[in-house]
């Protein structure tokens, strides 16, 4: 059995060993820091994912079906472009005949229009859409109100835009009452949204740079030649599938697709942002689990190897060692000891270089190093310690002591 | 019951193409509080015969009773046991650990014989006190002199109360005044009640022993008393 002794003596030779050859150690480790560097910063950016899709989906309305020509995530794009066009007829149509939904909203969109507001000018999406559209996207304006149906129906000149919108147009001034321009005609500013945050710096799914007019008022500006999405949320408490099956079946016949035949349109969920941070994720885990291994094995053979020299070296304290009654296992601690030292070490030098780097992610992607990573990092040095020093260690423990001894 | 008892111990070294005999047939018995010297010309067998009687080296055939008990009957841990608890060696190349100071060096035995702490330094500061370096226990070994890393060796070896010190050429590396300087301290341990076996091949270093052994060729050549043991003084 060891003892408490054999455990302390280990360390303290390890760490005289250690400091005997400074430089060679620390080159030895560079394997497992790199290691760790790499464990640490993909444990990072993954959280800081998670973060970000956590935020996105909370953008978009839960339990919200949208109905589009287009497939947000998959499905074939060159398939889907041969579609025909969803109209606002169509969503009229599906908010008539299909009554388990709570709201049924058509939504059509623009992009990179200009905002302007006396010399201020920005560039962001313009939507048509419903009163209804506060109930499928979940979100009520910050400031002021959002159109009511009657402005809708009438096809008001009114706007309720995004945060980002409001601040870069108006700075301090309150812009609930203001007329700003938008592509050259005029809208008076009655609600602004609150600030969303958008997923990964692409804009993607943020009210903040976007402004929604009546879907009447878009109709007669931006014309009429465009495919709309119908944001369908469904009452509480149904069956989902259920729910979903009777929509799909609803619109196909609206759209007059032959039974047997695919959908002519898509059919898509938040679980999108689900499925691509999951593909995004298992990338960066595929590609760092490779590059970790790979430092890690490299890393390991270069323990392995200078442990193997550390042994030959004191070939003849290990003799001395033995006469004074080491046993083997005393001997065989000694350099495991010593190898998952080195290990440790690399692994805090490892950490000691990620955690700045964290924080450099942390200014792109909002995260932090999660906590468990760096127990994780240390678990991992021992033992690539442990598994590398293992044969070097044995070799000194079974040494005969006469021969080492005699060795010069 | 002699200290140590061996009969018709055999070793043969197996070197590929031939056997070697390094020891073929010999037989002693060495009794508590002797100072024996053993001597031979180089392959006389006389390291053998150190290490099969320092347990780092069992014999191929032949009996070996160390205080009764038959040390090829023991396995790699128990010798390492009778090493650590029973005897005290001393190397003709100090076999110090460089980067440690005298009295880690003096605890090393200590260590692997599990005592605390405490105790292993009070008796490495005792063991250093007593061969005359009370003044030099943190030093490291580059600090100090030869006869001075012979000196801590020696108290390595004493630390944990041996039954024989064992002591291979240990003036080799030493200027003569310094090894007379060691011959003394062996000298006055041995009056102290000590077991002392010397491996030597210098004459007049084996003159300081009670009895000197002579090997050739693997076998004892002669076996002799000293009727008058060198002192030191005389020595000088």
């Amino acid at each position: 059995m060891l003892s408490l002794h054999d455990y302390s003596e280990g360390v303290k030779i390890a760490l005289t060993a250690i400091r005997a050859n400074k430089m060679r150690s620390v080159l030895t480790t560079l394997g497992i820091v790199i290691g760790v560097v790499v464990v640490t910063l993909m444990a990072t950016v993954i959280e800081g994912l998670g973060t970000a899709l956590d935020k996105s989906i909370s953008s978009l309305g839960t339990d919200v079906y949208y109905l589009s020509k287009w497939d947000w995530f998959g499905g074939e794009w060159w398939k889907a472009r041969n579609r025909k066009d969803v109209t606002v007829e169509e969503a009229e149509e599906l908010r008539e005949r299909f009554q388990l939904a709570e709201a049924v909203v058509p939504v059509v969109s623009t992009w990179q229009r200009t905002f302007k507001y006396k010399n201020r000018s920005v560039k962001g999406n313009v939507n048509g859409t419903v009163p209804e559209y506060e109930i499928t996207s979940g979100v009520v304006p910050e400031e002021g109100r959002f159109f009511n149906h009657y402005e809708s129906n009438a096809g008001r000149p009114v706007c309720i835009i995004g945060h980002d919108v409001a601040e870069n147009l108006f700075e301090r001034e309150d812009p609930i009452g203001k007329t700003i321009k938008i592509s050259g005609y005029s809208y008076r500013v009655i609600g602004v949204f609150e600030k969303e945050g958008d997923f990964l710096g692409t804009g993607m799914f943020s009210k903040d740079t976007q402004a929604f007019i009546p879907m009447e008022n878009f109709l007669k500006i931006f014309g009429t030649n465009r495919s709309i999405d119908i944001h369908v949320k469904m009452h509480e408490g149904l069956d989902k599938e259920d729910a979903k099956a009777e929509m799909i079946g609803t619109f196909r016949k609206i759209r007059g697709v032959p039974p047997g035949e695919e959908n002519d349109f898509g059919v898509n969920t938040q679980d999108f942002l689900k499925q691509v941070f999951d593909s995004v994720v298992s990338t960066i885990g595929v590609v760092g689990f490779l590059i970790t291994s790979l430092s890690l094995l490299v890393g390991g053979v270069g323990i392995m190897n200078i442990m193997f020299v550390s042994v030959k070296e004191r070939t003849k304290e290990i003799g001395t060692r033995k006469a004074l009654g080491a046993r083997r296992s005393s001997i065989l601690f000694q350099f495991l000891i010593e190898a998952a030292t080195i290990c440790v070490m690399g692994g805090l030098l490892g950490l000691a270089i990620s955690w700045p780097l964290s924080l450099i992610i942390d200014e792109v992607l909002p995260s932090q190093m999660p906590l468990w990573v760096v127990g994780l990092s240390l678990s991992i040095s021992i033992a690539v310690g442990l598994i590398s020093g293992i044969v070097p260690a044995f070799t000194a423990a079974k040494m005969n002591p006469v021969d080492a001894l005699r060795y010069e | 019951m002699p200290l140590i008892h061996i009969k018709d111990v055999v070793k043969t070294y197996d070197m590929g193409a031939e056997l070697v005999h390094a020891l073929s047939g010999v037989s002693l018995d060495i009794e508590e509080n002797e100072y024996v010297a053993i001597m031979g010309p180089s392959g006389s067998g006389k390291s053998t015969l150190m290490n099969v009687i320092g347990c780092l080296d069992t014999p191929t055939s032949g009996l070996y009773q160390f205080e009764g008990q038959n040390v090829g009957d023991l396995d790699d841990n128990e010798l390492a046991e009778i090493r650590n608890r029973k005897i005290g060696f001393v190397f003709q190349t100090f076999n110090l650990l460089p980067r440690s100071t005298a009295l880690h060096n003096v605890e090393l035995p200590l260590i692997y014989a599990g005592m605390s702490s405490h105790r292993r330094r009070e008796r490495a500061e005792e063991a250093l006190t007593a061969v005359g370096l009370g003044d030099r226990m943190t030093h490291k070994p580059n600090e100090l002199s030869g006869g001075q890393r012979q000196r801590v060796a020696v108290a390595r070896a004493l630390a944990n109360n041996p039954s024989i010190i064992l002591a291979d050429e240990p003036t080799g590396n030493l200027d003569s005044k310094t090894g007379v300087e060691i011959m003394q301290l062996f000298s006055d341990l041995h009056t102290q009640g000590n077991t002392i076996i010397l491996v030597t091949h210098e004459e007049d270093i084996a003159a300081h022993a009670h009895r000197v052994l002579r090997l050739f060729d693997g076998k004892i050549a002669s076996d002799e008393k000293v009727e008058s043991p060198l002192k030191y003084a005389q020595s000088v």
